[in-house]
């Protein structure tokens, strides 16, 4: 009966227009008249970005060449870690939290009104999860060793490294599975679309099951610097922090990201999209902001039952008041208080605030409020290299995540025939 | 084994009488321990150490690190500012003017009883010997994750360069397996460091406090620090003096990430099963609604 359907299906659509690849060699020719830029290639963006970006592999080619000492990086041996690892690896884990709290809400939940975001949230997790994978080869010292990882038969089972490390590549292979229905389509591959798609459920569950792991993992990943960071920013509860703040990161990307692409890609969505944008924006919010709303008493109850409320009254306290109050409270207040006058100018501020919260939140684990006590010269600040790459990375990432935009059925409406498929 | 050796073993002559540990077969000398379930450490007794810096030397020709220059003008400058282990020094003795006059404190990893640097090691390079030693091997990524997870700050890498090896002192590992003395142990002249299975040091240790009256604080740095340590040192003044931190706990810093690790297995297996059972109810749920909402329209036409 299926296969009968799947037929009709196929015939119907020899008419429409819809690529034919059926060998690797259609595919080359198909991705190769894909890959040529649209539009008018010298924008300002463009210029400045692709700048940015052989840039940033010059200094890469250094970086390789010389190790990881200055100029490259202030790496010191009181702060292994800086700028790479906090932003990309932390931060950046965090912001790609989206993809498996719409999978969660639209699969799960069932709520389809938030569908027209998925893809672009998975595909956001992807390049994320993807692009952190790049940072961490740049950030390890002997990343030729990194295979002895996932090969061999050395693994440190009691690493929350060697965990973290896993559960990045199976959610990377997860969310690649979850945005396959956007390929198929891309590609014209009906078969291919009626099987990934028929699975999604399926594979939403296990990135929901990974992420939740992994987003924990990356705060357990401090857990034994105890001795070093600041006692109103440590506790050993941290991996559930982590996982907790992952959930509004994720949607404040969301938002943020949407609230964007409305304006940039506004040609790939038609009336219908946009309208349920912006319906939805406001349902985000509301998620979003009782996330925060749990995330704020949680971390008020640790710090009073860890005995360190009594800390605040100094400088790291002042800090500790500002990150707490007015980096997570105000932007969780605007995005209850955007959500019940349905202002997106609010709902948008609110998710840039909490984003730079989840920055700040990250950096001050890896190294703001970590050996917080060494004098003022020995401290840590990223070098004018580690940005330089860093942005020469994120610039990769936006061009990857526009090419794709582009190209695939990710913020616009899928062929009719993949409607058809879903229909049955 | 001669007798000098032995007698820097257990550090001192009048400890003859209550050495009956260090003597037992099997356990009187390195390598012996070696097969043994025993940690190897050294007891630093900082009440006998001279600032000497023999052991720094004897430390860099046993490792071929760059020689210090260890005369006693040298000496002088070198004491003025505070130190600390470096990629190119495994040991550092600091100085520390307290209430009993200046002490001088040889430090070195202190070789935990579970370390939090092999815990954290993804690819087991960092390694907990059975004889206690903790070294490191260049199956290593790099991730520097050792770093943050030690209490003690000890291992350091070569940020410098393109093929960088994380360094710390392994307690002499090499000469161990050859039944030879740790260089620092070896060059001290006043036997400031005395090496031996953990159990017989730590004796050593309480019967010098129980012996000296007034002479040290009741406390053994190491003993419990951080779940103990194969380094252990005695003092005259209390620690937080001379350089040693009193805030690490007792807890083994592995046990720190333990509550997370253990909760994979039972996450990963419980989460997907939620995710899926939601989802069916939600489905089936939805699709009563339906149902009820056809049989209503149905219901109106008649």
């Amino acid at each position: 009966m299926a296969g009968e359907k799947l037929e009709t299906i196929a015939v119907e659509q020899k008419t429409e227009d819809r690529p034919q690849i059926n060998s690797f060699g259609d595919f080359w020719d198909y991705f190769k008249k894909e890959l040529k830029p649209r539009g008018n290639p010298a924008t300002a963006f463009n210029v400045l970005s692709g700048s940015a970006i052989i840039f940033g592999a010059i200094l890469l080619l250094i970086r390789f060449t010389t190790g990881l000492g200055q100029p490259v990086t202030n790496l010191s041996q009181s702060f292994p870690w800086g700028l790479w690892m906090g932003f990309y690896v932390m931060s950046g884990a965090a912001f790609a939290g989206g993809g498996y709290v719409l999978a969660f809400i639209v699969y799960i939940l069932g709520v389809d009104k938030y569908r027209p975001l998925l893809r672009a949230a998975v595909l956001n997790a992807l390049l994320f999860y993807v692009f952190c994978s790049v940072i961490m080869v740049i950030a390890f010292g002997r990343w030729w060793n990194i295979p002895n990882v996932f090969l061999g038969n050395q693994f440190g089972a009691s690493s929350v490294l060697l965990v973290v490390m896993w559960l990045f590549l199976l959610y990377i292979l997860t969310s690649a599975f979850e945005f396959s229905p956007a390929v198929a389509e891309w590609l014209g591959k009906v078969k291919m679309r009626k099987t990934v798609g028929s699975l999604a459920m399926g594979a939403a569950a296990l990135g929901i099951t990974l992420s939740v792991l992994h987003q924990a993992g990356l705060g357990a990943l401090m857990v034994m610097a105890k001795a070093k960071i600041h006692p109103l920013w440590y506790s050993e509860m941290l991996p559930w922090m982590f996982l907790i703040s992952s959930v509004y990161a994720g949607l404040a990307m969301v938002i943020f990201e949407a609230s964007i692409s409305t304006k940039v890609f506004t040609d790939q969505m038609d009336d219908e999209n946009r309208q349920a944008r912006s319906d939805v924006l406001v349902g985000l919010a509301r998620i979003c902001g009782g996330a925060i709303f749990a995330y704020f008493c949680l971390d008020i109850i640790l710090a009073q039952s860890e005995g360190d409320l009594g800390l605040v009254r100094n400088r790291m306290g002042y800090w500790w008041l500002l990150e707490i109050v007015g980096l997570v409270a105000v932007p969780g207040l605007m995005f209850i208080h955007g959500a019940q006058k349905k202002n997106p100018v609010t709902i948008q501020a609110a998710s840039v605030i909490a984003l730079i919260g989840i920055l700040m939140n990250r950096y001050n684990s890896v190294f703001l409020a970590y050996n917080w006590n060494l004098p003022f010269a020995e401290k840590y600040y990223p070098s004018a290299v580690e940005f330089l790459i860093a942005i020469g990375v994120v610039c990769l990432q936006i061009w990857v995540f526009r090419w794709i935009i582009n190209r695939l059925p990710v913020m616009r409406k899928g062929p009719e025939w993949a409607a058809k498929i879903d229909k049955n | 084994m001669d007798r000098r050796t032995f007698l820097k073993i257990i550090g001192t002559g009048i400890a003859g009488s209550t050495a009956g540990n260090l003597m037992t077969p099997g356990k009187s000398s390195a390598a012996d321990s070696a097969s043994g379930p025993e940690f190897y450490g050294i007891l630093v007794d900082t009440t006998r150490c001279i600032g000497c810096r023999r052991c720094e030397l004897a430390c860099a020709e046993v490792n071929g690190l760059p020689k210090p220059d260890i005369s006693e003008t040298a000496n002088e400058t070198v004491f003025k500012s505070p130190r600390q282990l470096t990629e190119t020094q495994y040991t550092v003795t600091g100085s520390f003017t307290t209430e009993k006059g200046t002490i001088f404190v040889p430090r070195r990893c202190m070789h935990c009883n579970q370390p939090g640097c092999v815990a954290a090691c993804p690819v087991k390079a960092m390694k907990k010997r059975p004889s206690g030693h903790v070294t490191w091997d260049s199956d290593c990524i790099g991730c520097r994750l050792c770093m943050v997870s030690c209490p003690f700050d000890v291992p350091k890498f070569e940020y410098g360069k393109a093929v960088p090896n994380i360094q710390k002192c392994n307690l002499c590992w090499e000469r161990f397996t050859q039944g030879v003395l740790p260089g620092c142990v070896e060059a001290c002249p006043t036997q400031a460091l005395i090496a031996g299975t953990r159990r017989d040091i730590l004796d050593e240790a309480k019967r010098r406090i129980a012996a000296n009256p007034g002479r040290y604080v009741e406390h053994i740095y190491g003993e419990y620090e951080a779940g103990g340590t194969s380094h252990l040192y005695l003092s005259a003044v209390p620690f937080d003096q001379i350089g040693f931190r009193q805030d690490l706990g007792t807890k083994p810093y592995p046990e720190y990430s333990s509550f997370y690790l253990k909760s994979v297995p039972f996450v990963a297996t419980l989460t997907p099963l939620l995710m899926l059972a939601v989802g069916a109810a939600v489905k089936s749920g939805r699709n009563g609604l339906e149902k009820r909402e056809e049989k209503h329209e149905e219901k109106g036409k008649h």
